[in-house]
């Protein structure tokens, strides 16, 4: 049961997104800074409100009806604007122009998508996305941001403001893309949900509640998308799901002092079961006819590593979704990866060869898979890589998990 | 970097008979030598397999069936790879599992596109 001070900040966060959702869907991005000063006086208001008075019956029903009166006042001071509005809405029907905002369940789901969709748009950079994203579909704070990043208020409010500045010259438009357009648009979305997730799933900051709530908003978003008909392709279920699978590993995850704990020696008691569950959930629901995405492979992987048994079947199946997953999409990791997989399926001998060919001099990763590889085969050759490997990470778990493999050479 | 292509060949022997557990052992050979290409980055295409069946034509309108029946080796597929130079090309191809079957791999530079 949450007490009034844990209820209202989270209250306050969800129902941020929501309102400066419709208003600024309303607004427009021409003048989105009034539907977030709305939003933001709303809840100043009830803060004040609140503090003095005590908790409304129906916080939420109170903060909806502070903000649409203050969204109709504002159109009705503002009579050229409101001009406007009027004129769109009659061109739309010929109904009377009572201003009714839509404060429904549909519309506020439909709402954050068509947002969703406006900010991770192509024209801004993927980073100006996530800081979008967080602000206005997330209502997270300006300092927030800036600690889940590691940079400075200055820095994410430059950030923020060029971005609305390219959307407002770009005139992008608030609402769903044309039919034809959804699936590439929706790449944009889905590459941007999840470095949102990978923000906190992989970020150094301390600050680990805020990491935890970096993952489920970008979960959250994931769950919009895959409840609307029109956003719900493969894809999607594919992505929740790996989402779901990294997820449930958070607690494990995070030793006492705030360092990471590797994979291997993670206390399973620890993993979510009921998210592995979900995760299972969103994979079967993935499946279709047509080619796999990278983050159906990458959950079919992920799904694989949620069952810490060995067998020769686990390691070749994960050594083929990563030969298909490189076809479709390079990079260094899934690299690494294969060669890790191949040597527990194949080999170490066979992974050495094929782990010498990478090229991937510069990265710290590569010199400790090379350690590992060649232990109790070449244990010089083994300690000369993990040497090179503790020069290139500052990361004080990795670096106190090579020194080990380190003084395990040297007692042999 | 430079693109290559390699140009399967092999021979269609309708005799001989793969029992699923060699089929499997070859989809393997031929999954793992792609992966450890892609691994390196050195994959621009993964490319198609052809199939047997086919004709060719030319000019006048003639067309017979093909591909060239009266050759016994035949084109069955392609892969695009990207190498600094072509003796890395050709270092590649040695790893491809088709020798095991009698096939061979021939590798073309690509003539970069003038616009």
């Amino acid at each position: 049961m949450k007490t009034e001070n844990e209820l209202i900040p989270h209250l306050f966060r969800t129902e941020y997104s929501k309102l400066t959702a419709v208003l600024g869907r309303l607004f427009g991005f021409e003048h989105i800074e009034i539907a977030e000063d709305i939003v933001s006086d709303t809840f100043m208001i009830a803060a004040e409100t609140w503090g003095q008075k005590g908790l409304p019956e129906n916080p939420v029903a109170w903060l909806y009806t502070v903000a649409k009166n203050k969204a109709k006042d504002h159109l009705k001071r503002n009579q050229l604007f409101s001009e406007k509005i009027i004129a769109a809405i009659k061109a739309d029907t010929d109904e009377s122009y009572e201003i009714e905002i839509d404060l429904s369940g549909k519309n506020i789901s439909d709402s954050q998508l068509q947002m969703m969709f406006a900010i991770c748009h192509p024209a801004i950079p993927a980073e100006a996305q996530i800081a979008l994203s967080l602000r206005i579909l997330c209502g997270f704070g300006i300092e927030e941001i800036a600690d889940a990043f590691l940079t400075n208020k200055s820095t994410i409010n430059k950030r923020l403001f060029r971005a609305k500045e390219k959307l407002r010259t770009e005139r992008v438009k608030i609402e769903f893309p044309p039919k034809p357009e959804i699936s590439r648009r929706l790449n944009t979305v889905l590459t941007t949900l999840y470095l949102l997730f990978n923000e906190g799933y992989y970020s150094l900051s301390q600050n680990i509640s805020l990491r935890k709530d970096l993952c489920l908003e970008a979960m959250r978003l994931m769950l919009l998308l895959s409840e609307n008909k029109e956003t719900n392709e493969p894809q999607v279920s594919a992505l929740l799901a790996l989402m779901c699978f990294h997820a449930s590993r958070f607690e494990a995850r995070m030793g006492e002092d705030g360092e990471s704990v590797l994979y291997e020696e993670q206390d399973t008691a620890l993993w979510d079961q009921e998210l592995i569950a979900k995760g299972e959930h969103f994979l079967s629901l993935s499946a279709n006819d047509s080619q796999p995405s990278k983050y159906h492979l990458e959950a079919a992987i992920a799904y694989w590593h949620t069952n810490k048994t060995d067998s020769t079947e686990k390691w070749e199946s994960i050594l083929q979704l990563y030969n298909i997953l490189l076809l479709i999409e390079y990079s260094p990791a899934a690299a690494l990866n294969r060669t890790y997989a191949l040597a527990r399926a194949n080999g170490k001998e066979l992974a050495i060869i094929e782990a010498e060919k990478l090229n991937l001099e510069g990265n710290y990763l590569y010199h400790s898979l090379l350690g590992h590889l060649y232990t109790d085969v070449d244990n010089e050759t083994a300690r000369h890589h993990f040497n090179i490997a503790l020069k290139l990470t500052r990361s004080i778990p990795d670096r106190r998990k090579i020194q080990e493999h380190i003084k395990k050479l040297q007692m042999s | 970097m430079n693109e290559f292509t390699f140009i399967y060949r092999n021979q269609q022997n309708p005799d001989v008979q793969f029992s699923p557990e060699q089929m499997q052992g070859i989809l393997k050979q031929w999954r793992d030598w792609m992966g450890s290409m892609a691994a390196q980055n050195k994959i621009v295409s993964p490319g198609n397999r052809l199939a047997f069946e086919g004709a060719v034509v030319r000019k006048d309108n003639v067309v017979t069936d093909g591909p060239y029946a009266e050759i016994k080796e035949m084109i069955s597929g392609y892969t695009v790879v990207q190498t600094e130079t072509l003796a890395e090309a050709i270092e590649l191809a040695k790893g491809c599992p088709i020798f095991n079957a009698g096939g061979s791999v021939e590798v073309r530079s690509i003539i970069p596109m003038n616009m």
